[in-house]
């Protein structure tokens, strides 16, 4: 008997069509992955299956699951289904489990809840159980831990052993692994591909990243639009016939092309950086520890040169990046800019581009306002053609700079991150993961984008990223740095393809690769 | 957890030792002389000098602070100028008064503000919902002088359940409490609409927070959700404004205290201001300000009963 079989499922939100037609199914022990950019409906097919999904939804057609139909399921039936045969994992691990109480609780919760018959300390017992079968083992990882004492890749296991306490049949995960390092995703994808193994449990895995379900799906499908495009197997990338498929994987080993050759004199000097802050004192008197978050770091970029930092979370290249733009002090060492200290008189030759195309625009202003505010550094305000040509550059046009930024898309904002980045002509731009948030169809354009600009203007770039694949594609020379350090440094090429360090050879062997087509 | 408890008192011996400075300095500045106030405006200048002398105004900043906490700290808050009795006295009995209904009125308030919200959070948008967002929206704007007086009309004046006012002393318990039972609902009102409304909004946050989505995909209903796991969360915000709430019920009942003819620590020091007696009033007000740090200190630690985040790592 199949597992899960969603039939014609069409899904509106307050009579707004989401999805139409889904069909798809999963047998046990198989690993369906769903692949779609934001907007394509997987999320909400996903939810459909538990029927978790915001007021207002309306669904029709048919979801089967273990031969019921959910969807003419009473909310009570319903509550007995989610945890017991529908284990759910989700993207987010840093808010999705409760700060206020221990893993144990909530893990030994599900029990509780589904088998109300259980002793509190026999579902003590089996949470500890499932715990330890997730990778925390009750040694180092004892039920009395609270959420905010681990870090998110230990967090996620822990979710994942709330979704598997009760061996369901079928477990979703809607982006398990995006906001986790690369390291750790690998290995929270390793677990959830044992735990398939060994409870036969059918796996619907949810992602944006090609790569991530091409390495363990049995099965491929590719949503857009609130349609399923096109199914296969894990020969997707050879069987496909669907021109968004082909532009998808196209689009996700997009390289651009790039004919800038970078100059021999530097443009950024950083010498001997050393960034220490100060850890709360232990006791009122004691002298407070510090912590060197940036390690005696030395590098340079040449005028024209694109140069790659990658590294995981904590490692310290968000401080590297700040002190470079003059917002944080050094403890020892020196940054030059054109031969000058970084401050205030330089600051004008360096932009940044942020991560956030939504966070980071003040919400109120108007485009022409946000594009013209780093002039505030020349002392004087921009003219309407340099606004407009900061914004045509981009590819917007002139009369998007009277509109606000709710209007634009995701992708729309970072080329307005990118115009106002551009438009007092600075040498640098530091990129902090300026494409991180995008889908990859966008995320393409905006890397042929910043291409095209650096030829165009002669820019040099300093392209901070987790995202390996995506600094291969933009860097001349690449940096990785671990626990404050520089640990390898080279040509990007000859990093990707002969890492020398240890833990650069890790964070290579960890990522996710799309198969060769 | 002891050792955030302890940092915590440690903060607080500081700020009581900072508030003594401040309060001192205030009344220091404070322009007249409570020797020639309590001597009247015909007072020959060296009755006055001798007088001063007598209350110990001539003695240096420094002698005169010192003496000032090392005998609050002995239980020794002085002697009122125009009372002529131990400050200490005179506030233990108003405190009998003010504490009482500060308590009864907050209880009120968290009694009634709790359900409301909670109610008010579960059926959002319904008419439940809009007919306590407009009656807490009334309770905000409506004075509660005013509302305490429509109270004294109708049930005192007409039905004759409660005196008007005045406090019969604590000898009766049932009548006491009778008697502070208007003045606590006056009170209470303003504040359980300010705390029903934290509440509900606290409520609606947490409700759509990640991990109650993580709740109900393990298999628990909406209710159990919200009862298990979104109130422990919602009341780091609601226990913010108790905090606040209390203080304010203690110090701020200046007004109904007035209305209802209660002798209490808001009349007391209203009355000491405007006859200058100094020493009263900075007693009172060192008095109300320790209170509100130990509110402050026990809304601290409830953070931290709450919140193991603040607890720090054992």
């Amino acid at each position: 008997m199949t597992l899960l079989s969603i039939e014609n499922l069409s899904l509106s939100i307050r009579g707004i069509p989401i999805l139409r037609d889904v069909s798809l199914s999963l047998n046990h022990g198989e690993i369906l992955g769903v692949i779609g950019e934001s907007g394509s409906g997987k999320s909400l097919t996903a939810f459909s299956v538990l029927q978790l999904l915001p007021r207002g939804t309306t669904c029709e057609g048919r979801i089967n699951l273990l031969g019921e139909d959910v969807l003419t399921k009473s909310e009570k039936a319903l509550c007995a289904m989610r945890g017991r045969d529908v284990g759910m994992v989700f993207q987010e691990p840093m808010t999705a489990l409760n700060p206020v109480q221990t893993i144990g609780a909530q893990v030994a919760e599900t029990i509780l809840i589904h088998e109300p018959q259980t002793s509190k300390v026999d579902a003590m017992e089996r949470a500890a159980h499932a715990l330890t079968r997730c990778g925390l083992p009750q040694d180092r990882f004892p039920l009395g831990r609270y959420p905010h004492e681990m870090s998110g890749g230990q967090r996620q296991r822990v979710v994942i052993a709330m979704a598997i306490a009760l061996q369901p049949k079928l477990l979703i995960a809607d982006e398990p692994t995006t906001a986790l390092d690369v390291t750790t995703q690998a290995e929270i994808l390793d677990l959830l591909a044992r735990l398939v193994r060994e409870d036969d449990m059918g796996l619907m895995l949810i992602s944006h990243d090609l790569a991530v379900v091409s390495d363990m799906a049995h099965r491929i499908a590719i949503m857009r639009n609130g349609e399923v495009v096109e199914e296969g197997g894990a020969d997707l990338h050879r069987t496909m016939t669907h021109p968004y498929t082909k532009a998808l994987f196209a689009a996700s080993s997009h390289q651009p092309e790039r004919n800038a050759s970078p100059e021999d004199t530097p443009l950024l000097e950083v010498n001997d950086a050393i960034r220490d802050y100060t850890l709360p004192r232990k006791s009122l008197f004691g002298s407070a520890d510090t912590f060197r978050a940036v390690n005696d770091v030395s590098f340079q970029i040449k005028r024209g040169e694109s140069l790659g930092l990658v590294g995981e979370s904590g490692c310290g290249k968000s401080t590297l990046t700040r002190a470079i733009l003059g917002l944080e002090p050094l403890q020892g060492g020196t940054i030059l800019l054109d031969g000058q200290p970084v401050g205030p008189q330089v600051r004008r030759k360096m932009q940044v581009v942020f991560q956030d195309p939504y966070g980071s625009f003040n919400p109120r202003h108007k485009v022409a306002r946000l594009v013209s505010e780093p002039f505030h550094l020349l002392g004087r305000k921009a003219t309407d053609a340099e606004i407009d040509e900061a914004l045509m550059s981009v590819g917007l046009t002139p009369a998007d700079k009277t509109k606000y930024i709710h209007e634009f898309s995701g992708g729309q904002r970072q080329r307005i991150a990118i115009a106002r980045a551009l438009i007092i002509k600075p040498e640098l731009i530091v990129l902090d993961e300026a494409v991180s948030a995008l889908d990859v169809s966008i995320r393409a354009q905006i890397l042929d984008l910043l291409a095209d600009l650096s030829d165009r203007f002669g820019l040099t770039y300093l392209f901070i990223s987790h995202d390996l694949s995506v600094v291969r594609a933009i860097t001349d020379r690449c940096l990785v740095m671990q626990s404050g350090k520089i640990v390898e440094e080279g040509p990007t090429e000859r990093l990707f393809t002969a890492p020398a360090h240890p833990y650069t050879q890790t964070l290579i062997a960890a990522a996710p690769t799309l198969p060769e087509s | 957890m002891l050792r955030y408890a302890l940092k915590r008192l440690g903060s607080l011996a500081i700020s009581l030792i900072v508030a003594s400075l401040v309060i001192f300095a205030c009344i220091e500045v404070i322009p007249g002389d409570p020797a020639s106030f309590m001597l009247g405006i015909n007072a020959q200048p060296d009755t006055v000098a001798a007088l001063r002398e007598e209350l110990g105004l001539n003695a240096s900043l420094a002698t005169r602070y010192l003496s000032w906490v090392t005998g609050m700290l002995s239980g020794d808050f002085g002697t009122s100028y125009t009372y002529r009795s131990p400050v200490a006295e005179i506030i233990g009995d108003r405190l009998w008064i003010s504490l009482p209904l500060a308590l009864i009125a907050l209880g009120l308030t968290v009694l009634i503000a709790f359900p409301v919200g909670i109610l008010a959070a579960t059926k959002r948008g319904s008419w439940a919902d809009m007919s306590v967002m407009g009656a807490t929206q009334l309770g905000i704007a409506i004075p509660n002088f005013w509302f305490a007086m429509l109270m004294v009309l109708l049930f005192s004046i007409n039905l004759r359940w409660f005196s008007a006012g005045g406090f019969p002393g604590w000898e009766n318990p049932l009548a006491a409490l009778k008697a502070l039972t208007l003045p606590a609902i006056a009170l209470a009102l303003p504040q359980a609409s300010i705390l029903a409304r934290v509440m509900r909004s606290a409520l609606l946050d947490t409700l759509s927070e990640d991990y109650i989505r993580t709740c109900r995909a393990k298999g628990l209903t909406q209710r159990q959700a919200l009862w298990r796991h979104a109130l422990r969360n919602a009341m780091i915000p609601v226990l913010t404004i108790i905090g606040l709430q209390f203080s304010f019920l203690l110090a701020g009942a200046i007004i109904i205290e007035n209305v209802f003819y209660l002798p209490g620590l808001g009349r007391l020091v209203f009355q000491a201001i405007s006859q200058r007696d100094l020493i009263m009033v900075e007693s009172v007000v060192f008095l109300l300000v320790f209170a509100v740090i130990m509110v402050n200190f026990a809304v601290d630690l409830a953070y931290a009963w709450v919140d193991p985040r603040l607890r720090g790592r054992s």
